[in-house]
């Protein structure tokens, strides 16, 4: 199992949500977060006075998939969440050991 | 003779000022952190209670009570006694004078709210109640009876203030800019960001103040007839005027405008109408809150260059509006508006001008001398600031045990 974890602009979640809905993922969890990478922050002015903002506000996505899945998900992922400017955000993949559903005690890929 | 008219326009006018009080504590609220929103609101929210005790018991009687040379009036009418439903014609003759006294009280209870601005998310509740307390018995009462009091040193020297350019809006000012060398800057002041956590609350504030200000402006004609109808114009247009300069200024000078822009122009306006609203002309009235718009705006951005920390502009925009608008009196005003008030500058009287100056100057100085001394006596004898822990905590849970936004 791999887990998908994408940060992306917070405008482009519904498409992202919906194109892997398609493609038949059963379940995310999402986090609005702020940070910042190579887009930097922005400026923001109170009463005339200009304010550096740094941290930039995100949506992050996890989700947890079989790996064969992987590849295709991501390609997805590029294609919704693209707007080609700095601040398109990032997807981190990472090796996952264990999964586990509460209600059965399921475990594995069948608890995905 | 009680005219009905009358007493119903001065008691919906007295409600309207309440809810100027409320509407300033989301003003104010909404530019703080979000962990001191509580806590700000708080500090204007309280004071319609204190002060309002206060009123009652003192405030009533030594600013409008028997003179005592000109500089306070007496306790006579301690507890409101002898304050009825008779008219006091000395102030208003065909209204109730317990109407007039009741208008007067919400006057007296949003002054010092407008200081918190400038003292925001820094000072604790205990010093602040106390502090508030001495200002308006040693500040507000003394300078209400000098420039409205009957008998008052200011008034019989033929100051104009119609609504509080002087009374309210410099005593503040002139409070603020005092607190403020006092107390220092927040903790973060100049080291982290702080911005507003909530400008929709703020702008929901500003149309609250602005509607109150009708009650605020007009109802100080203390009787609904020409004058009122013209200082609710006057109002209206002093705030149209300060809303589209300052944000025309920002548009040019910043490359957008903003909406935090148009509001504190409208309320820079606002305060700057405030001393002419019954005396000046409604063209007159433009022409003051376009120089309100663009003046305070100036002295905002002074502030920030300065590096002083009166977080949300207490001195920028009530000081400063309090003090331009009641020298504007003295050039603008005319009697053909209001045979009650006096020729300004432009209408032959250049003598007016000085008079407002003198006013300005003996108010400006003394409220800010004795402000400067009551702040002192608090620090020394409670301190003032929260601590820089609990200043990092928020003036919300460590001072009042609440959050503002829960699950």
């Amino acid at each position: 199992m791999k887990r998908i974890e994408v940060i992306i602009r917070p405008h482009k979640l519904e498409e992202v949500k919906e194109k892997l809905v398609e493609m038949g993922v059963s379940g995310m969890t999402i986090t609005e977060v702020k940070g910042f990478g190579r887009q930097r922050g922005h400026t923001e002015v109170y009463r005339g006075t200009e304010y550096q903002v740094d941290f930039v506000p995100k949506v992050k996505i996890e989700l947890v998939v079989e790996e064969a899945r992987v590849r295709p998900l991501v390609e997805t992922i590029l294609q919704a969440a693209r707007t080609g400017e700095v601040g398109d955000g990032k997807i981190f993949i990472s090796t996952m050991p264990e999964a586990i559903r509460i209600r059965t005690g399921e475990s594995g890929a069948q608890a995905l | 003779m009680i005219q009905s008219g009358d007493t119903a326009f001065v008691l919906i006018s007295a409600a309207l000022v309440l809810l100027m009080i409320p509407g300033l504590a989301l003003f104010y609220g909404g530019m703080v952190r979000r962990k001191n929103v509580l806590g700000t609101i708080m500090q204007s929210l309280i004071l319609i209670s204190l002060v309002s005790f206060e009123w009652v018991y003192l405030g009533y009687s030594m600013s409008f009570g028997p003179d005592i040379h000109g500089l306070i009036g007496s306790l006579a009418w301690f507890g409101l006694g002898g304050v009825g439903t008779a008219p006091n014609p000395d102030y208003a003759g065909t209204i109730p004078q317990i109407a007039f006294a009741m208008y007067q009280c919400m006057f007296a209870a949003i002054t010092p709210a407008l200081i918190t601005g400038a003292v925001a998310e820094r000072m604790r509740f205990g010093p602040f109640l106390l502090f508030s307390l001495i200002w308006v018995v040693v500040v507000y009462n003394p300078v209400c009876h000098w420039v409205w009091g009957n008998g008052g040193w200011l008034k019989a020297l033929g100051v104009l203030d119609f609504a509080g350019g002087l009374v309210v809006h410099l005593t503040c000012g002139a409070a603020a800019l005092a607190a403020v060398l006092v107390m220092g800057a927040r903790k973060d002041h100049g080291k982290h960001q702080i911005v507003p956590h909530n400008l929709p609350m703020t702008l929901l504030g500003t149309g609250l103040l602005w509607f109150g200000w009708f009650g605020f402006n007009s109802g100080s004609a203390l009787a609904a007839n020409g004058v009122a109808a013209n200082a609710f114009a006057a109002t209206h247009l002093g705030g149209m005027a300060g809303m589209a300069v300052w944000s025309v200024i920002e548009w040019w000078h910043r490359g957008k405008p903003t909406s935090l822009g148009a509001a504190s122009g409208a309320v820079a306006g606002l305060a700057t109408i405030t001393p002419g609203a019954g005396f000046v002309s409604p063209g007159s009235a433009v022409l003051i809150g376009m120089l309100a718009g663009g003046i305070c705006y100036g002295a905002v951005l002074l502030k920030a260059r300065l590096r002083f920390d009166d977080s949300l502009d207490v001195v920028g925009i009530h000081g400063v509006g309090g003090l331009i608008g009641t020298l504007l009196v003295g050039v603008l005003a005319a009697k053909a508006v209001n045979p009650a008030g006096a020729d300004g500058l432009l209408a032959g009287n250049a003598a007016q001008l000085g008079i407002q100056a003198l006013g300005v100057a003996a108010v400006g100085l003394y409220a800010f001398v004795a402000s400067w001394c009551i702040i002192r006596i608090v620090k020394a004898v409670m301190g003032l600031r929260l601590d820089p822990q609990a200043e990092t905590m928020g003036l919300d849970l460590s001072e009042h045990t609440e959050s503002a936004y829960g699950e």
